[in-house]
């Protein structure tokens, strides 16, 4: 947990009712780089997620995020899902995917926009009477949305109605919409689910891009392994609410707890039993 | 060659006809009539019959076309139509009651008279263009232009409504049918805000109605202020109801926001009716302000040292002014909504409404902040709907709770949904074919609420999603053609 660290998740407890969905963990996120939640499933991966982007209100815990640019810090934990978002520009992506289906891909984008472009059209009232600073931060917002249809692949799309999009698309639809946000970290959960390898192979370099290019640092929930071995700089794992391991990719895969987990062991019965309690 | 009367055919509506007959025997094969005080019971043999024996055919034309026969449904659909044409022509004259006319006994009724002309029309249609499209390929069909064709629809309506009140043939009836029209053209595209880009699906947009009406009536009555001064007072008082009404249910959706909604619409109704002191109670509001032309009454005597409106343009008096002079006043309303709309659609906020249609939880993991959205959207709807009271409140002159019942809340929202949630034009189609045609077809009377019902169902099976469908994108990228 160094000083520097753009996000610190520190003893997060979720308990819904009597189970404790996650439990006492504590991790903390780099600027520029890519991070890995992994985990067996029902491990607490998306609750912790959920709690990050204000979806959920933690039981416990407190999760800081200190903006690179602002030198802000904003307490997300207290924060509501849109303000997370608004202010301190945590952006997340949903497993099953949400777009706005009717709507056409660049809309989409356009939406995501909606805060800045909000302003530029003076709560409605400029872009009623169609003043031209509003003009111009339209097409500056139709240009940055271009530019994330662009990088996704999504050009021959653009005018369609993003459900009626193939699959992979939708979901790299979703990563650019989060893109037009403008985050400081990007939440990915599930990114890969439903692709094949050659879509998560571009998937994989679409994420390296952006922490690359963009400087933007990403937590991701991925079950497919080689893709987070591949792509990852920091790997965190849960299993029943608990962090059981954390650390390179090298060596979260010699973790005996690690394997434990995935594959189970000889005692496995005492095992379950002793999480459960 | 097969024969036509292909047995499995006669069958099919061997079988329908029995169900017709079964359903038809309480429908239709029997009346119940009060002679004095005693309820009677009489038997309508000649109509029952006719009903069984028109879904014999018609079932059997249907099945004929659909199976691609082509002398066989037209014949059928030909006689068909000749039978029920000549006996609608008999029943209208009245000639079926004093001659022995054979065609009576066939298609008793105007309404069976009519559903047989109707129906053998379609089959014969039906089966003659099967057999011409029997031996093309099926082609992709080229979409059609759509931006295009609703655009000149648009146009096309709004030059009709324009002009109408000049054509010659207009009378006082179609002036006042059309304004009533365009009130609820009006108030449909206020709620489609609301509705059909929003997707707030409110039972009781017609508080907000009522309460733009009282609004003016109040003001207008106890300050005398003209109609132009009360008329924006009148849309922000509705906004603010729209506001205060919105903050309870921000986090109801779906079903629950439409119980929650209906149930304010009758609480303003019956505050409305209680508050005896303040709204008058049953006895509503009268003497209202009548609007002037700016200031200009359309009065037959003008009050000493002022002009009325005939006197200014030095034309004779004819009461006539007035309804076409209201008549172009809500169709000035009606077509701002529509221009704010439209435009309000391309801006952010309108699209963060269909986006909140869409997906709230999607809408919040981009920063839209879903209860200002709402808010915004109810206000704005709200304020539309008192717009449309004020006018409603000038052109009757007096208002009192029973204008505002949920049936009014009811309709506007069949308007907005069988026109396509969200489309302009297909509100004011929509408008139309429920408002106008009931209104215009009163003298109908009871065929007028079949129709009404039968129009619906057929809506509901035909276009499920509304009559308008289209949905254009409010912004497209500058690298494709428009027309891709």
């Amino acid at each position: 947990m160094t000083p520097s660290a753009l996000l610190q998740v520190e003893h997060l407890t979720m308990r819904f009712g009597g189970l404790v969905a996650v439990d006492d963990v504590s991790f903390s996120v780099a600027q520029g780089a890519i991070h890995a939640l992994i985990g067996p499933n029902g491990a607490g991966k998306t609750t912790v997620f959920n709690c990050l982007t204000g979806f959920y209100k933690p039981s416990v815990g407190r999760i800081t995020l200190n903006s690179p640019e602002s030198q802000a810090t904003f307490l997300l934990e207290q924060m509501d899902d849109f303000r997370i978002v608004r202010e301190a520009r945590v952006v997340r992506t949903f497993q099953n995917i949400r777009t706005f289906p009717k709507m056409s891909v660049l809309e989409n984008l356009m939406v995501a926009q909606h805060n800045h472009l909000m302003r530029a059209s003076g709560w409605t009232f400029l872009g009623l009477i169609g003043a031209p600073s509003f003009r111009h931060a339209e097409a500056a917002s139709v240009e940055r949305a271009e530019y994330w249809i662009d990088r996704t692949g999504l050009a021959e799309y653009a005018d369609s109605e993003a459900g009626a999009l193939p699959y992979g698309e939708q979901r790299r639809l979703e990563i650019a919409r989060a893109m037009c946000c403008d985050p400081v970290l990007l939440c990915l959960d599930e990114p890969a689910a439903g692709l094949n390898p050659s879509e998560t192979e571009q998937l994989s370099e679409l994420i390296g891009y952006i922490r690359d290019h963009h400087h933007i640092s990403v937590l991701l929930i991925e079950h497919d392994m080689s893709m987070v071995m591949g792509v990852s700089d920091h790997i965190v794992v849960l299993d029943y609410g608990q962090k059981i391991a954390e650390g390179t990719p090298e060596e979260v895969r010699n973790d005996p707890a690690v394997v434990q987990a995935y594959l189970g062991s000889d005692d496995e019965t005492d095992n379950a039993a002793d999480a459960t309690t | 060659m097969r024969p036509p009367f292909a047995s499995p055919l006669l069958r099919d509506a061997v079988l329908v006809a029995g169900i017709a007959g079964v359903l038809a025997f309480p429908f239709v094969g029997l009346l119940l009539t009060t002679q004095g005080t005693a309820p009677t019971l009489s038997a309508r043999f000649p109509e029952f019959a006719g009903a069984v024996v028109l879904i014999f055919f018609g079932r059997l034309g249907i099945s004929a076309a659909r199976r691609g026969h082509i002398l066989f449904p037209i014949v059928l659909g030909v006689v068909m139509a000749t039978v029920g044409a000549f006996s609608l022509l008999f029943e209208t004259t009245g000639m079926a009651a004093d001659s022995a006319a054979p065609w009576h006994a066939f298609v008793p009724g105007t309404f069976l008279a009519t559903v047989a002309s109707a129906g053998g029309v379609a089959i014969a249609v039906v089966a003659g263009r099967n057999h011409l499209l029997r031996d093309s390929v099926p082609v992709a069909r080229k979409p059609l232009p759509m931006k295009q064709l609703l655009l000149w629809t648009g146009v096309a309506l709004a030059g009709v409504a324009i002009v109408l009140p000049l054509l010659p043939a207009v009378d006082r009836r179609l002036i006042d049918v059309a304004t009533l029209v365009l009130t609820y053209v009006m108030l449909g595209w206020g709620l489609n805000i609301v509705v059909g880009l929003a997707g707030l699906l409110d039972l009781g947009y017609v508080a907000f109605y009522a309460v733009g009406a009282y609004s003016y009536a109040l003001l207008s009555v106890t300050f005398g202020w003209s109609f132009w001064v009360c008329l924006p007072l009148a849309g922000a008082l509705a906004a603010l109801f729209g506001i205060l009404l919105g903050f309870p249910v921000l986090r109801l959706r779906g079903d629950y926001l439409a119980i929650v909604t209906l149930g304010f619409g009758e609480m303003i109704r019956i505050i409305l009716l209680n508050w005896y002191d303040f709204t008058n109670g049953p006895d509503g509001i009268s003497n209202i302000g009548r609007p002037s032309f700016f200031g200009f009454q359309f009065a037959a005597k003008p009050a000493e040292g002022t002009e009325s409106f005939h006197t200014l343009f030095g034309i004779a008096y004819d009461p006539v002014h007035r309804l076409i002079f209201l008549y172009y006043l809500i169709l000035a309303l009606a077509l701002l909504t529509n221009a704010f709309t439209l435009r309000i659609r391309r801006l952010p906020v309108g699209r963060a409404w269909e986006a909140l249609r869409e997906d709230e939880i999607a809408c919040r993991s981009l920063g839209v902040n879903p209860r200002n959205t709402k808010l915004s959207a109810f206000a704005i709807g709200a304020m539309f709907a008192g717009f449309a009271g004020s006018f409603f409140a000038t052109r009757q002159g007096f208002v009192s709770p029973e204008s505002f019942t949920f049936i009014e809340s009811a309709i506007l929202v069949a308007i907005v949904v069988l026109g396509g949630m969200g489309s302009q034009i297909g509100v004011a189609v929509a408008a139309i074919i429920l408002v106008g045609l009931p209104e215009y077809f009163r003298e109908l009377q009871e065929y007028r609420m079949l129709a009404f019902g039968m129009g619906m169902v057929l809506i509901m099976l035909w276009r499920p999603g509304g009559l308008l469908t289209h949905r254009e994108p409010t912004i497209r990228t500058r690298s494709q053609p428009a027309s891709a």
